[in-house]
């Protein structure tokens, strides 16, 4: 592995990421709606005893959809390296592929572990109380999914050549991932074909290890889904996957 | 000593053949040309010898090491400029040549330096801390040549360098270009269907459907097409043409109103030309061959006719643009 090359993509990402302001602020302002707007409004469909109250409930979740956003859209940018020329630059570097998509990946971690911290620092709005070991916990737990899910990202970039892809890409990927992870309503309550679907999402188990460290004690209907080994269990081994995946798609030549 | 040696290359794409059985090989230190129309093969060649492609069959080595094989050595051992733009837009010139120090793992301590030099060596270096998405095609394409360069390579692959370019930028760019073999002691492989442009080469191979059908130096080349044309108009062409033939023994034609011969040397020719045909002369115009006449010779067409359909049909879309705007 190139750390060179490793460290040069993730900064390159990260400066550009810095200097879009437009985009970080429409990653912070998305999560925001939900929270205090959508969960505002269906959190009055909610009895107040099975648990938690709705906009706690919601609150793992839409750090996820932060994650899922921000590492989806940072993956794709390799969508746009293609587009634009630059990836050339980089393929025919000295570089292994699999630090390319090491460095790919590190990225979208770092960029989205950093929007989901912002979102997390707004527990206290929301009447949390969260001790420190609890939110290192979530931050840790957002790093891995970020990986994750940054590396499924690199997956689907692989498979499409242009931007015109990215609405295939936003409507009939992202959302579904999104609805189908336990972010908007616990896993065990969907229909049948659902629940298998959103055991089948990565993002299922990174929304549902983080219910276990905001609400560890919600053992009713509001709480986890699955044991945490599951959860962990689950995203480690998708990434690993991912990242192989990844590895051999970037491989190819034609 | 061959610093780029290829053996029967063959690159067929779902049964098209793009490059069909060439071999060449480039000295180091010199300027090597691939003139040919577009899609003759040439960045496919290109994108073989630079590792992103595989081929179907043959052999191709740079520096030694086995393009397929070696990758990561033929990598570190060469520097390409693309036919489009391979810049981040978005990032300073400083930070896409910072870029690529890193991914050609350029000495730590030595990387700012040798970044500096080479913006300085394209006179870009006033320019370091602006977006590339301010610059202008030259810009862009004189920091790309920069880019090239950091890691110093051995070969530098230039695909169309000039294209898109307005002509005072070309001329720049070629004045820069022509120096780094000299100066700097690399070789250069480029592409270009601009005749014009491959005069600057060391040696030319002609490619045409994938095929090398000539190769050698551009007087090489021009030597084998023939001797000069002289040129003649005279007040009595008939009489003067049946003169001229007695006295060299060749074959004089007519074409548009003048007489026309080639002879090795256009230049002695037109003295004794002259003495014999006498007071009859009203002009006399003598024409070397190009590389478009090599060219014309071997594949029956001229190199610039697809180009200038291509231009027409960008006039012809700007032209609907200024209607539609007007």
């Amino acid at each position: 592995m190139e750390f060179n090359a490793i460290y040069v993509i993730v900064a390159r990402e990260f400066k550009k990421f810095i200097r879009e302001k437009s985009r970080l602020f429409s990653a912070i302002a998305r999560p925001l709606l939900w929270l205090f707007i959508v969960g505002a409004g269906i959190s009055r469909l909610v009895p107040r005893d099975t648990g938690v109250p709705y906009t706690q409930f919601i609150f793992p979740g839409i750090i996820g959809m932060t994650i899922l956003f921000s590492s989806i859209f940072s993956s794709i940018s390799i969508i746009w390296d293609k587009e634009f020329g630059f990836m050339k630059e980089i393929l025919v570097a000295p570089v292994s592929r699999f630090s390319i998509v090491i460095g790919k990946a590190l990225s979208g971690t770092i960029v989205s572990t950093l929007q989901a911290v912002i979102i997390l620092a707004l527990f206290p709005l929301l009447g949390f109380k969260l001790s420190l070991l609890q939110i290192m916990a979530v931050i840790f737990i957002c790093a891995s999914v970020s990986f994750c899910i940054s590396t499924f990202g690199i997956v689907l970039a692989t498979f499409y050549e242009s931007y015109e892809s990215f609405s295939v890409i936003m409507n009939f990927i992202i959302m579904p991932m999104f609805f189908l992870s336990g972010a908007m309503y616990p896993v065990r309550l969907l229909p049948d074909i659902l629940r298998l679907v959103a055991k089948l999402n990565p993002l299922t188990y990174g929304i549902d290890a983080m219910k276990h460290a905001i609400f560890p004690h919600e053992a009713g209907p509001m709480g986890p889904d699955f044991s945490l080994t599951t959860d962990a269990a689950a995203i480690i081994i998708t990434s690993i996957i991912f990242i192989l995946i990844a590895g051999k798609a970037f491989e190819r030549k034609k | 000593m061959s610093i780029i040696s290829v053996k029967n290359l063959t690159k067929k794409f779902n049964g098209i053949t793009a490059v069909d059985n060439i071999s060449f090989e480039v000295e180091e230190g010199t300027i090597f040309g691939f003139l040919g129309p577009n899609g003759a093969g040439k960045t496919t060649t290109i994108n073989i010898l630079c590792t992103l492609l595989s081929p179907t069959s043959g052999s191709a080595f740079i520096a030694g090491h086995d393009c397929m094989k070696e990758s990561s050595e033929v990598r570190k051992a060469i520097g390409i400029v693309f036919q489009d733009t391979t810049l981040d837009k978005d990032l300073t010139a400083y930070e896409n040549l910072i870029f690529h120090a890193y991914l050609y793992n350029v000495a730590k301590n030595k990387m700012r330096e040798q970044v500096d030099n080479v913006l300085r060596f394209v006179d870009l270096y006033a320019r370091k801390d602006d977006l590339v998405k301010k610059f202008s095609g030259g810009m862009k394409r004189r920091l790309e040549v920069a880019r090239g360069l950091i890691h110093w390579p051995g070969v530098l692959f230039l695909d169309e360098p000039t294209l898109g370019l307005d002509p005072q930028s070309r001329t720049n760019l070629w004045e820069f270009i022509s120096e780094l073999p000299v100066k700097h002691n690399v070789t250069i492989f480029m592409t270009t269907h601009y005749m014009e442009e491959a005069e600057v080469c060391d040696r030319i191979a002609i490619i045409d459907n994938g095929k090398i059908i000539a190769i050698g130096t551009p007087d090489e080349l021009k030597k084998a097409v023939g001797g000069e044309i002289v040129y003649i108009r005279t007040t009595d062409n008939a009489n003067a043409r049946k003169e001229i033939e007695k006295l060299f023994r060749l074959n004089v034609s007519e074409k548009n109103g003048e007489l026309y011969l080639s002879c090795e040397m256009g230049d002695t020719c037109i003295p004794e030309i002259i003495r014999t045909i006498g007071e009859r002369v009203l002009s006399v115009r003598v024409q070397r061959p190009t590389l478009n006449d090599v060219f014309l010779q071997l594949t029956g067409k001229t190199i610039r006719e697809e180009e200038t359909s291509s231009f027409d049909s960008v006039k012809e879309s700007v032209r609907a643009y200024r209607r539609r705007h007007e």
